[in-house]
């Protein structure tokens, strides 16, 4: 059930709303995350959970309870800092140990919690350590068992992989969603690295100036993004500029010189109503000009250039009317890197279930 | 690098500007001269003899008194003052708290004596005024050297403290001071010099039964500038190069140096 309420939370700095009259719940033992650009507010929500800020109206309630008079230190929510914030002047022992001693645990208790919690993370012989003697990733593990050890009813983490690089990123990813499902407390996740979002998270928030565009599981957001916003945010997307020609089991949208195509249908859409059509680049197909049979939402074009990742290739195609569109290929044949070339002439299509209509 | 010769030479020279009057003074304290005009040869007859001399020994009482009780109460003060200019940002507080150091010392003598003597009497001038005005001045100093230490440091680190049950007094006690104790330590012995030394301050707010160490080399040299002095001088010296030394040491952040 609803272990956390977050109702009608505002909080203004001067003339900017950081967060606007937000609300949703997030249940027990799940793994949620708030998505969003930098200043969309979901650190300054972050740090109103974690009690070091205060929202100006609405309230904030976890099992029940309104946490307004709950001093940070006796909310049973603890936080990973982006900058892990580990104690320099303790070992990696007495840094786990802390929430133990705040608790008023007695030693034998702190002494085998704190072993199992570094077990846990896999540091149980660096215990003697001192901060400044491990690695960014080991800094990482010792930041999330202090923040578990006491098990706390949610654990709130701000941005904890940006520091580390790529192929140690991915390895924290897995361990994060293991560690999670063992312990199962509740983790709120604070980034602005949708990948990140959509790898680890039960749902995801989309946040945009203080608002949530969009609150979805991580499939349905990249597949079935609500706003424009979050098409763009999430994943990549072409963007076309859309008319509304008419309306029925399928969309029937007017894409200017380009034509009509058609689209799912979307609910309270009306003729003539201005929006944009968005479709991800792997449902755009590709083929050559010449052996594409007659389809509907099939153009002509050009490539005017292509983007060779390895396991794909994104291939950027000028549309004869000016349009450009972008189409990813899987290389999946061995020895084949590219299937074609700058100036080639191609036919692009998509599916008529594919993409959606948005507001503009 | 090669370096101009005229860089060096000029090194040289306000090198030498600044230690030769230092360095005479510890020549001629082992001067076995009454007059300190040549050298004679080497005694320590001067050291001995400032040992017996009870006026100077009171002096030096008075002066370690003033300094040890002035130093900490200007660290307990200073620390606190440097931990809320660093939490608050607020642009009265260092203004406050600094202008005593930026003050010219005479107009902070001068003014500390009116209050004392038109606030509590003439009569109140004694050992309490030196140490007041002393910590007066010496806050200003420490809440530097605690802020330039709490300056460097990731304010997470505070904020998980609290994030982790303990109470803005744990957090203190436990995070905070631990890690500020450098700066602390290296301000009560900034402190500690400052006071020991000081004269302009001293001689307006110490009225007459209170001699110190400075005073009493002033009185004495207006007499003469005796060979005992010099010994005096010398130790005082030796005090005050050993603790900025050691403060140095502690704190490199805070008292330029290394860092």
């Amino acid at each position: 059930m609803a272990q956390l309420e977050i109702r009608n939370v505002t909080r203004r700095f001067g003339d900017f709303v950081a967060v606007d009259d937000v609300s949703f719940e997030i249940k027990s033992g799940e793994f949620f995350t708030l998505l969003g650009p930098s200043g969309c507010g979901k650190t300054t929500l972050l740090r109103m959970i974690a009690g070091f800020d205060l929202p100006d109206r609405g309230s904030i309630v976890l099992d029940g309870v309104d946490l307004k008079d709950t001093p940070a230190e006796r909310r049973p929510i603890h936080t990973v800092f982006q900058s892990y914030a580990l104690f320099p002047h303790m070992t990696v022992e007495q840094n786990v140990a802390f929430p133990l001693r705040m608790a008023g645990k007695d030693d034998a208790t702190i002494r085998s919690t704190t072993r199992a919690a570094l077990e846990q993370v896999k540091l149980d012989d660096k215990g003697g350590r001192y901060p400044h003697e491990l690695s960014g990733g080991q800094k990482q593990r010792v930041a999330l068992a202090r923040g578990l050890v006491n098990r706390p009813r949610l654990l709130l983490l701000d941005e904890p992989l940006g520091a580390l690089d790529a192929k140690l990123r991915e390895q924290m990813q897995l361990e994060l969603i293991r560690l999670q499902k063992d312990v199962g407390v509740t983790f709120v996740f604070v980034t602005h690295a949708q990948a990140e979002a959509l790898a680890l998270s039960h749902r995801i928030a989309v946040m945009n100036h203080g608002r949530i565009e969009q609150l979805d599981e991580p499939s349905r957001l990249y597949g079935f993004p609500k706003t424009r916003f979050v098409a763009d945010f999430i994943g990549n997307v072409n963007m076309l500029d859309a008319t509304v020609a008419s309306t029925g089991a399928t969309l029937s949208l007017a894409l200017g010189k380009l034509g009509t195509i058609a689209a799912p249908a979307k609910e309270g859409a009306q003729p003539g109503q201005q929006g944009v059509y968005v479709i991800r680049p792997e449902q755009v197909s590709i083929r050559a000009a010449a052996d594409a049979a007659p389809e509907p939402n099939q153009f002509e074009g050009r490539v005017y250039d292509f983007l060779y990742i390895g396991d794909v290739t994104t291939y950027i195609v000028d549309l004869a009317d000016g349009h450009r569109i972008e189409a990813l290929l899987a290389n999946s044949l061995p020895g084949r890197a590219r299937f074609f070339d700058v100036g080639d002439r191609v036919r692009v299509s998509w599916k008529a279930e594919a993409g959606a209509f948005l507001d503009a | 690098m090669r370096r101009s010769p005229l860089l060096v030479a000029s090194a040289i020279a306000v090198y030498l500007f600044l230690y030769v009057p230092l360095a005479v003074v510890v020549v001629f304290s082992f001067n076995d001269s009454k007059l300190s005009a040549e050298w004679v040869g080497f005694t320590t007859s001067w050291y001995a003899k400032l040992v017996r001399n009870d006026e100077m020994l009171k002096a030096a009482t008075n002066s370690l008194v003033i300094a040890v009780v002035a130093a900490a109460a200007a660290t307990v003060l200073g620390t606190m003052a440097g931990i809320a200019m660093h939490r608050y940002k607020s642009r009265l507080l260092p203004f406050m708290v600094l202008t005593p150091i930026a003050m010219p010392e005479i107009l902070l003598g001068v003014s500390l004596l009116i209050f004392f003597i038109t606030t509590f009497g003439e009569e109140s001038l004694s050992l309490l005024t030196v140490i007041v005005a002393h910590t007066t001045f010496c806050i200003g100093f420490v809440a530097i050297i605690v802020r330039a230490r709490l300056a460097g440091m990731d304010e997470s680190i505070f904020e998980a403290a609290r994030d982790l049950g303990a109470t803005p007094w744990q957090t203190f006690r436990l995070v905070t001071l631990p890690l500020i104790t450098p700066g602390v330590i290296a301000g009560a012995l900034m402190a500690f010099t400052l006071s020991i030394d000081d004269f302009v301050i001293t001689f307006f707010t110490a009225g007459a039964g209170v001699p110190t160490l400075p005073l009493t080399i002033y009185t004495m040299v207006k007499v003469a500038v005796t060979p005992e002095v010099n010994a005096l001088s010398t130790l005082l010296m030796l005090l005050t190069l050993t603790l900025i030394v050691v403060a140095g040491k502690i704190a490199p952040d805070a008292i330029g140096g290394k860092g």
